[in-house]
């Protein structure tokens, strides 16, 4: 378990960490997820113990280790780009972590061969880093980070580096991995799908703060401001209200509580239909139907169209702007639907 | 812009033929004038006291300033490279000093800080001999080898960044476990540069020993003074390129060795 407890950290004039608290339950897989220069990395380097907080404490398992070095603070650290040790083969990468705790040389190799067996790199042991794929070389870190038994794993974008198609590969590795050692895994991504597909909760940060906390689903759904609504999936503006495009009904036919629109640009995206329209007052908006919906109603640019936002689909629309103070481990209840929205309902 | 198969064959001529002319030619023709009278006046003109005494003056130096340019190099590059303080641009520039200032000045300044009335003139008087002597030779043979193991090992450090380190000690390395078994092994090639070129240039300095080491035969001569007395002041012309080819010798030995010795450590 990890605890942060009011982190600041400041590079020069630099605010990269503004007062962070967070926890990370035992056992779970949590996502730091944020855009570039929003603090994430700083946030795990200090939980790592490879940055000193200016201020606050870090905990782990209950154990105040802010003032301890990274080589005792029983972690796994996993780098954006590999840091291989280039001149070492694939299980001596691996056995590193247990050589310098001077284990015995039975211990080092059944370990080590568990642990490439694990990765499924057991057939390149005998390799150096520069003959593995990217996606192969990320998976020999990950097991040297768990060669030594760590606490608690963090992952600084891990699969930053690697393409899209062996990302989403490794991600779906990296879940079963989690569920199969269990390891508290603290992972740092810009990439809100990533963040989605493989995290039990998430923390989304944001200029040197924590914005929201809490499951995937609940971020999504009921996202405390309008930022948080932004980097976790598209938005949409609907007069007043902050609703996901697949949330827009459109109908062909004038519906009272709707907003009329034309049709500006019909877009097929395979299963999914993006329409893009402009409301009455020229603002644009863009909504998202299923394939079936869209040739039902026969849409095409110059179309007038009502839209509305679907039942319990609305955001937060009453926080524009400036994002509030940070509370980090606060889940924003799930706002109920404004009446208007529900009456409608058809 | 594609170069036509003519062009492209004349410019490589034309390399070739500057670096032939200028270094290859005059180093072959000194070897074949050392060899011209076989090999017994060669060992001959090589095994004079005077020749012995300069042989093995040339690599005390050597074997006294690699290891300490191999410490100071590693150090100093590791502060460049890695540490964030005031003042490094200054540091980056007093170790390509040597670079510019003549050897020639060295050894006179090595003298006037030294020297019988210098401001450390007085560890002379009291009986340690620095000037004319053996710590006066290896003072200036570290002040012109300085930048060679720095300016080979600091690129190096900087491309392989600190992650490596890092790494090393989340998974639960000292400072020193890290420098032993990530740095040094990450900078080898570097520092087998580095310390070629501070054997080679070693024992090659020719001026600022020429003015602190009184050149002295068989006491205070090395190897390139030994070359230029016996040309100069002894007329010994075939003795100068005798000595010459010895020179060379080690140079492309050290080059040699250090080759080899990696490459075993490689597929070690």
């Amino acid at each position: 378990m990890i605890s942060v407890h009011g982190v600041r950290k400041q590079f020069g004039d630099f605010t990269a960490l503004g007062d962070v608290s967070l926890e990370v339950a035992e056992g779970s897989l949590t996502a730091l997820l944020g855009p570039s220069g929003s603090g994430k990395s700083t946030l795990l380097r200090i939980i790592g113990g490879l940055e000193r907080p200016d201020a606050g404490t870090v905990l782990i398992d209950g154990e105040d280790v802010t003032n301890v070095p990274p080589q005792r603070r029983g972690i796994g650290f996993v780098f954006q780009h590999y840091a291989a040790f280039r001149h070492m083969t694939v299980r001596d990468n691996v056995a590193f972590g247990l050589r310098v705790r001077k284990e015995s040389k039975a211990r080092i190799r059944d370990r080590t061969s568990e642990l490439l067996g694990i990765v499924g790199l057991a057939g390149y042991s005998e390799r150096y880093p520069n003959q593995l794929s990217g996606g192969q070389r990320q998976r020999m870190a990950l097991a040297r980070a768990l060669a030594v038994e760590p606490r608690v794993l963090l992952l600084d974008e891990p699969f930053g580096a690697l393409d899209a198609k062996v990302r989403a590969e490794l991600r779906e590795w990296l879940r079963r991995l989690h569920e199969e050692v269990h390891v508290t895994t603290l992972l740092v991504t810009h990439d809100q799908e990533e963040a989605m597909s493989i995290a039990d909760k998430i923390a989304v940060m944001d200029h040197a703060r924590i914005e929201q906390v809490g499951r995937p689903r609940e971020l999504y759904d009921a996202p405390a401001n309008r930022f948080v609504a932004g980097f976790l999936g598209p938005v949409s503006q609907l007069g007043d209200r902050l609703v996901r495009p697949h949330d827009i009904v459109i109908s062909v036919d004038h519906v009272d509580d709707g907003l009329q629109a034309m049709v500006s640009r019909v877009i097929h995206l395979g299963f999914e239909v993006r329409v893009e329209l402009t409301l009455a007052d020229g603002e644009p908006v863009a909504a998202q139907v299923t394939r079936n919906a869209s040739d039902e109603l026969e849409l095409a640019s110059g179309d007038i169209v009502w839209l509305r936002a679907a039942t319990t689909s609305e955001l937060a629309p009453d926080q524009p702007g400036e994002s509030p103070s940070a509370s980090s481990q606060a889940i924003q209840p799930i706002r109920p639907p404004v009446s208007t929205s529900s009456a409608s309902a058809a | 812009m594609a170069l036509s198969r003519r062009a492209r064959v004349s410019l490589r001529v034309l390399a070739l033929g500057y670096l032939v002319a200028l270094l290859l030619i005059p180093l072959t023709l000194i070897f074949y004038r050392t060899f011209e009278d076989g090999l017994t006046a060669f060992w001959a003109q090589v095994t004079t006291p005077a020749a012995i005494s300069a042989i093995s003056l040339s690599l005390t130096i050597v074997a006294i300033v690699v290891p300490l340019n191999v410490v100071f190099g590693i150090v100093t590059a590791l502060a460049l490279a890695r540490g964030r303080f005031r003042g490094r641009s200054i540091v980056q520039a007093i170790v390509d000093l040597p670079f510019a200032v003549s050897p020639v000045i060295v050894g006179v300044s090595l003298i006037l800080l030294w020297g019988t009335g210098g401001w450390l003139g007085g560890v002379a008087e009291s009986g340690f001999q620095v000037i004319f002597s053996l710590p006066g030779m290896v003072l200036a043979t570290i002040f012109v080898t300085l930048p060679f193991v720095v300016r080979e090992v600091e690129p190096v450090l900087q491309e392989i960044g600190d992650e490596q380190e890092e790494a090393a000690a989340t998974l639960g390395a000292s400072r020193m476990q890290t420098f032993w078994r990530i740095t040094l092994p990450a900078i080898r090639w570097g520092l087998f540069y580095g310390i070629v070129l501070t054997v080679a240039r070693a024992l090659g300095e020719f001026g600022a020993l020429l003015v602190v080491s009184g050149g002295v035969s068989g006491e205070s001569q090395t190897l390139t003074l030994l070359v230029h007395a016996r040309y100069i002041d002894d007329h010994n012309v075939f003795g100068a390129y005798a000595a010459s080819t010895v020179l060379m010798a080690f140079a492309l030995v050290t080059l040699l060795l250090m080759t080899t010795l990696d490459r075993r450590r490689e597929t070690a």
